[in-house]
């Protein structure tokens, strides 16, 4: 494969996780991980493993579940008020192409979240471990570093950025 | 507020309820900063994030930006972050090394740790025959009135007269006994991270739900249900016939319900803390906890060892802003911002000389309850939201803490929650006579 056919699936591949996200379509994100994927929010860049380390998220696919599960459940009372969200994915470098098609990569986001009348501006680093599958890729390692990670939090995260 | 209210805030406080005013008041917030949290203990740290000389933290008490730093002589110092010639502040970051002196960023004065004045440039031509001489106590940083550690959990006071850290805490000194006595090391270390989460509301509010112990099953009833459907399906699968302890931890929001919330105690003190005991579920007999227990026996001896996992602690509230989670090591610091925001800082310790898997249970509730990402603060920041809005408004006067009013248990000062009444709104309206007696400096109050 070209370095433009891979870089181009590569990023294609990273808007539709975006786009899941942006989309609600939680189930169809959560499918994306492999069956041992994990999604990993740092609350530091220097961190090098989610494991047996503080974490903002460091879910599995259970994990995942649960929170999907607890969104769509209707008392989950934050979760009523209008809200959503705009990702904009960019920057993307291919750090490692392996011989059987597994990828490393990073990407810059920015995030816009309203919630009721407010808007919040997230921005950071995407680095996925994508394992090449039958159709396209599938996740093993979604870690996300948050420019504000140290940063006080005005209000919580409640789905995946 | 009204005029002829604000001179006794005793009227704005019944034995069942409360102005609405004492959350939504400005000028009520500033006496209140001013006469509880600038003048009682408050938690700045502990002991292991200063370890060597010239380590620091920046610590907001009351509206006061402070520096706990480690001297040179291995005392902990609590200073104004204050430099005394212009008032800049001398530390901008939030923690770091100092080397073995602070030195003002604007004119560059210098100082000890312990605050004392090390150098002025210019000094002799600059001052002479002013009214500055190198002595002068007006060019030192100023110190808390004081500064007391416990265990390693380190406070100050703003306040020079008032009881000792020991006295202050009284009963409530068991939340860091409780942690500390849990290590085999008898001692504790932070994990050195901190989760930051700021609440659109008065800091009452946190306090007030920290032992709300009816509310669980209700504002966090989704995220109960959800890790509880995804918990049996582990269980199912899984060889033990159980579900990793951390689903556990979510469930309970829900499979806890009411009766048995009411099955727990409260018990009220006169300073404003509360002990809310209630056994957590943390004594399974998985291969981890009998290892840590084998540790600890030989630390402690079997007889000590059974008292202290014995403890029937499930949080203890150290008024005016602190709530410690003993038996999970993690504790939450509570940092007004303003009348209407509320900054709550939570942090997670090591037992000394636990073995890792422990360690790791409690991360397990740290990063699944207590992150910026939590399935469970969410929804109470939403109602922490939505109380201060609604009180705000003109919709009417009252906080209502009626619940059990009546059939709490009083002796010598101390109030029980009544057998099977764990979900009294003792607490409340403890926290609130204790404000009361603050605000109207009956209180230790002191003088600054």
């Amino acid at each position: 494969m070209s370095d433009l056919q891979l870089q181009h699936d590569v990023e294609q591949f990273l808007y539709r996780q975006a786009e899941l996200l942006d989309g609600k379509q939680w189930q169809a994100w959560t499918e994306l991980f492999t069956a041992d994927g994990i999604y990993w929010m740092p609350p530091d860049a220097s961190y090098q493993t989610w494991d047996g380390q503080p974490a903002i998220f460091a879910e599995d696919r259970n994990l995942m579940a649960v929170r999907m599960g607890r969104v769509l459940h209707p008392d989950a009372w934050s979760q009523r008020p209008l809200w959503g969200t705009n990702h904009v994915v960019s920057n993307v470098v291919i750090r490692k192409a392996a011989k059987n098609g597994d990828v490393e990569v990073t990407s810059r986001f920015h995030m816009m979240e309203l919630r009721r009348d407010d808007v919040r501006h997230f921005a950071g680093q995407y680095t996925h471990h994508l394992v090449k599958a039958k159709k396209g890729y599938a996740i093993r390692l979604q870690r996300v570093d948050m420019i504000n990670a140290q940063a006080a939090y005005d209000y919580v995260l409640q789905v995946w950025v | 507020m009204k005029a002829q209210n604000k001179q006794d805030f005793r009227k704005m406080v019944e034995p069942d309820r409360v102005r609405k005013e004492v959350y939504t008041d400005e000028e009520i917030f500033q006496e209140e900063m001013a006469r509880i949290h600038e003048a009682v203990w408050i938690y700045c740290g502990h002991e292991s994030q200063v370890k060597n000389a010239g380590d620091y933290v920046t610590v907001q008490i009351g509206r006061q930006p402070m520096i706990v730093v480690r001297g040179k002589d291995r005392r902990i110092n609590v200073l104004y972050n204050r430099c005394p010639h212009r008032g800049n502040m001398i530390c901008g970051d939030m923690k770091g090394n100092t080397g073995d002196q602070f030195r003002c960023s604007y004119h560059a004065w210098t100082f000890h740790h312990d605050g004392r004045l090390k150098n002025i440039p210019m000094m002799e031509s600059g001052y002479t025959g002013t009214r500055l001489t190198k002595d002068s106590p007006e060019l030192c940083m100023k110190r808390a009135a004081r500064v007391e550690s416990y265990r390693g959990f380190v406070f100050a006071s703003l306040a020079k007269d008032g009881p000792t850290l020991k006295e202050f805490l009284g009963e409530a000194i068991v939340a860091f006994d409780d942690m500390c006595d849990r290590a085999p090391e008898g001692e504790v270390e932070i994990v050195p991270n901190c989760f930051r989460v700021i609440q659109h509301s008065n800091w009452k509010l946190f306090m007030e739900n920290q032992i709300d112990a009816l509310h669980p099953s209700v504002t966090h009833q989704s995220t109960g249900r959800a890790a509880h459907e995804v918990e049996k399906q582990l269980a199912k699968k899984a060889k033990s016939g159980e579900a990793p302890l951390s689903y556990h931890m979510l469930s309970a929001f829900a499979t806890v319900t009411i009766d048995k919330w009411d099955n727990f105690q409260t018990i009220n003190y006169p300073y404003g803390h509360c002990i809310l005991t209630g056994y957590m579920g943390l004594r399974p007999q998985d291969p981890d906890t009998l290892a840590y227990d084998k540790v600890m026996i030989k630390a402690y001896g079997r007889k000590r060892f059974e008292e202290i996992v014995g403890v029937n602690i499930h949080h203890v509230l150290v008024y005016p802003g602190l709530s410690v989670q003993s038996p999970l090591q993690q504790l939450r610091a509570v940092r007004p911002l303003g009348v209407d925001r509320t900054l709550t800082e939570i942090w997670h310790f090591r037992l000394k000389g636990a073995p890792e898997p422990i360690y790791r249970r409690s991360l397990a509730y740290y990063n699944l309850v207590n992150s910026p990402a939590t399935l469970i603060n969410a929804d109470d920041l939403e109602n922490f939201w939505k109380c201060h809005t609604g009180l705000a408004s003109d919709g009417g006067d009252w906080v209502s803490f009626a619940r059990h009013h009546g059939r709490d248990i009083e002796k010598k000062g101390v109030v029980s929650s009544a057998p099977n009444m764990g979900t009294s709104e003792a607490p409340m309206r403890n926290q609130m006579k204790a404000w009361a007696k603050y605000m109207s400096g009956a209180a230790q109050g002191g003088s600054r």
